[in-house]
């Protein structure tokens, strides 16, 4: 249907292409650039850098449904950070009856293991996003003040239900057999697991890419963020675009909560609204998922080489590049179209 | 941005009948006769808290609940009253705590020192406040409450990380002057029965710089600034639209509600003889004022006793009523967890919801309006 849709519109009168921002995106490089001094070792280098791709890949999945959300619903969830603590939470449902699975020294049945986790965790995650939506946020569409409000109130409810089910106590999970350890080339360390974060945020991130800018639903997002006036009047119903938007973004979250629940090995009801923190960090990009993709790496990256360099000041200049980005482009890195 | 919270009255007409409680109240009555009984009934409780109760722990919950007073008052300020949500009020609650508590330790046990860290957390709270106000309160109003999430939880962090200044994770203890020590005696026999020691004078120090601070909100509050901060909050654009620099007026409220934690930040440091993250910036002490706010009622001062009386009588007894019930239950699946005695937040978490859809103006609001 798809090609069918550019077909048409190739046949016709060629559109003016909207000109490519490739500022924000020469960021990336530039960083990694103008780091590489400061670090003197070249294998020291690679290593922060892949760690610190990865490290932005985990952030982007746990950012790339608030994005969505927030782009699309110009609804800010504050509650978000939840759905990535539920996401982490629901691999206890595949590990507890598959734990041999992880004990298995074949990365097949390891892959297969996580990859199971992550649907059982999308699954749960995106049920309860959906009760959410229709039982927290929908009657606060077009408050902002409420909205964030409402959504803390929900963020505390389901952290202590959270509490309620599984206990309030830390509970470790081990990761996977052969997802342990690093691979050493040279000087250079990269983790295993890591390695296998990259891979999936790539791959959720041109997922994503794709289904916005080539497919039928993806073009009526994209018209839903424009004017959602005219989208409804064209006879599409906006409010089921909405819903499965909300519940996809919420599926996202848990589908981050999955790989920072093995990354950190430890689950906490309170380790989504932890990460909430850099997420937020990243706003300089939210509203568009090439924006979040580009601020999460951003963020990730200037973390690392300070927390190399200068520990105690990785935080504070995460801080440091948000305001900075804000200055440059008060509007976000990408800016959306607004109403 | 909100629905009306609450409808100030014409405070013009009220105003000249003049006397000294409508000068001290800036003629902003509690409106609802509840509401004044209880709200009398607080105040004399706090006042006369050493000599109806006896033992130290009833002394430090109302010790509590006058330090969140003003903290959730000042809170109301920039929540209810100018209408933009800001996660970094803990921040300032805690410089204000650090600066009591590094003054007294590094300096000595001295009003001097205790003065100087004061007045240097005063300065620096108002420092930070103006930076992040012009920095972020330009952009769109939801952007704010995202990046002083993110400022606070680096403060916090930071303050963990500096051990050498601020003590890290443990945090500082630290002796008060000796007229707060528990050994000091103000006079050498008991009065009604009450020994008059360092302790009592320490919490009607907190009672009285309470009060004052309190009272000095509701004049903001009520003053032609305050109206500026709530037509702001109701339009923003028509409030630029007469004339009135949104940004500037957010920022100033925004540093006085910080000036005001700050304030209430030292008075728990002093009452606590200790400050650490946990007391003063940690993030769950954030999801507490929302909740004091809330259920208070936004938009009210009142509210904000309301609100930080019902919290802390809950947080100290609730539990214990809620612990009976649990082991009542014991056998059941999963109910005797709903209703653990730690589980008391998600009840007020629930409540916290019901509250911003069913009654935006909290208990207050509630009150008023069934006086009507």
């Amino acid at each position: 249907m798809s090609d069918m849709a550019a077909q048409s519109t190739a046949s016709t009168e060629p559109l003016p292409r909207t000109k490519t921002d490739w500022l924000p995106l020469a960021l990336v490089p530039a960083l990694a650039l103008i780091a590489l001094p400061f670090i003197g070792s070249g294998s020291t280098w690679v290593t922060l850098t892949v760690a610190g791709l990865a490290m932005g890949m985990m952030i982007f999945l746990m950012a790339s449904g608030l994005t969505l959300v927030f782009g699309l619903m110009d609804i800010i969830n504050f509650g978000h950070g939840v759905f990535i603590s539920l996401g982490a939470y629901a691999t206890l449902i595949v590990l507890g009856p598959l734990a041999g699975w992880a004990q298995a020294d074949s990365l097949g049945l390891n892959l297969a293991l996580l990859l199971l986790c992550i649907l059982v965790a999308m699954a749960v995650t995106g049920i309860v996003g959906a009760v959410f939506e229709r039982v927290i946020v929908r009657p606060v569409y077009g408050s902002h003040l409420k909205q964030i409000l409402v959504t803390m109130g929900g963020l505390i409810v389901a952290e202590q239900a959270i509490h309620a089910i599984w206990g309030a106590s830390p509970i470790p999970i081990p990761l996977p057999q052969t997802l342990r350890g690093a691979f050493v080339i040279g000087d250079i360390v990269m983790e295993r697991y890591r390695v296998v974060a990259v891979g999936i945020g790539l791959v959720v991130f041109i997922g994503m890419q794709l289904l916005l800018n080539r497919t039928r639903i993806g073009l009526l997002i994209r018209a839903g963020v424009e004017n959602p006036e005219m989208v409804e009047a064209l006879g599409y119903r906006i409010r089921q675009l909405f819903i499965s938007v909300f519940v996809a973004g919420s599926a996202l979250a848990g589908l981050g909560g999955v790989m920072w629940a093995f990354y950190r090995q430890t689950l906490t009801a309170g380790m989504g609204m932890e990460v909430m923190v850099l997420v937020f960090i990243i706003i300089g990009g939210l509203g568009s998922v090439g924006g979040c993709f580009v601020g999460s790496i951003l963020v990730a990256l200037v973390a690392n080489y300070v927390g190399f360099i200068e520990p105690k000041l990785a935080l504070i200049s995460n801080i440091l590049v948000m305001a900075l980005v804000l200055i440059w482009r008060p509007q976000g890195l990408f800016p959306v179209a607004r109403r | 941005m909100s629905t009306s919270l609450s409808q100030p009255l014409a405070f013009d007409e009220s105003r000249k009948r003049g006397g000294i409680l409508n000068s001290l109240l800036s003629s902003d009555y509690p409106r609802s006769r509840v509401l004044s009984l209880i709200l009398i009934g607080i105040f004399v409780v706090l006042a006369l808290t050493p000599f109806l109760f006896s033992g130290s722990q009833p002394l430090s919950t109302a010790a509590k609940i006058c330090v969140f007073i003003v903290l959730v008052a000042s809170f109301d300020l920039l929540l209810g009253y100018t209408g933009i949500v800001s996660f970094a009020h803990t921040m300032f609650f805690g410089i204000g705590g650090y600066g009591i508590a590094i003054g007294l330790e590094r300096l000595g046990a001295t009003w001097t020192s205790a003065g100087i860290g004061f007045l240097v957390a005063l300065a620096l709270s108002a420092v930070l406040a103006v930076a992040i106000g012009l920095l972020s309160l330009r952009v769109r109003a939801i952007f704010f409450s995202m990046i002083t999430l993110a400022v606070a939880s680096a403060m916090a962090v930071l303050a963990s990380q500096l051990s050498t200044i601020t003590g890290g994770e443990d945090g500082l203890s630290f002796q008060l002057p000796y007229a707060l020590r528990p050994a000091f005696r103000l006079f050498a026999e008991p009065v009604f029965g009450v020994v008059i020691n360092g302790r009592l004078i320490a919490y009607y120090l907190l009672f009285f710089v309470s009060l004052g601070v309190f009272l000095l909100l509701l004049r903001v509050v009520n003053s032609p600034f305050g109206r500026v901060l709530q037509a702001i909050r109701e339009n923003e654009f028509r409030a630029e639209a007469l004339g009135y620099r949104v940004v500037a007026y957010r920022t100033a409220a925004s540093v006085i509600s910080a000036l005001a934690a700050t304030v209430a930040g030292a008075l728990l440091a002093l009452w606590l003889r200790y400050n650490g993250p946990d007391t003063t910036l940690s993030f769950s002490i954030m999801i507490d004022i929302l909740l004091m706010v809330v259920i208070g009622g936004m938009g009210t001062m009142y509210g904000a006793v309301i609100g930080a009386a019902l919290f802390v009588l809950a947080q100290s007894y609730l539990q214990v009523l809620m612990g009976v019930g649990s082991t009542a239950l014991a056998g059941i699946p999963l109910l005797p967890n709903l209703i653990h005695p730690d589980r008391w937040l998600l009840w007020l978490g629930a409540l916290f919801i019901i509250s911003v859809y069913a009654f935006p103006g909290g208990i207050v609001g509630r009150l008023r309006q069934s006086q009507q």
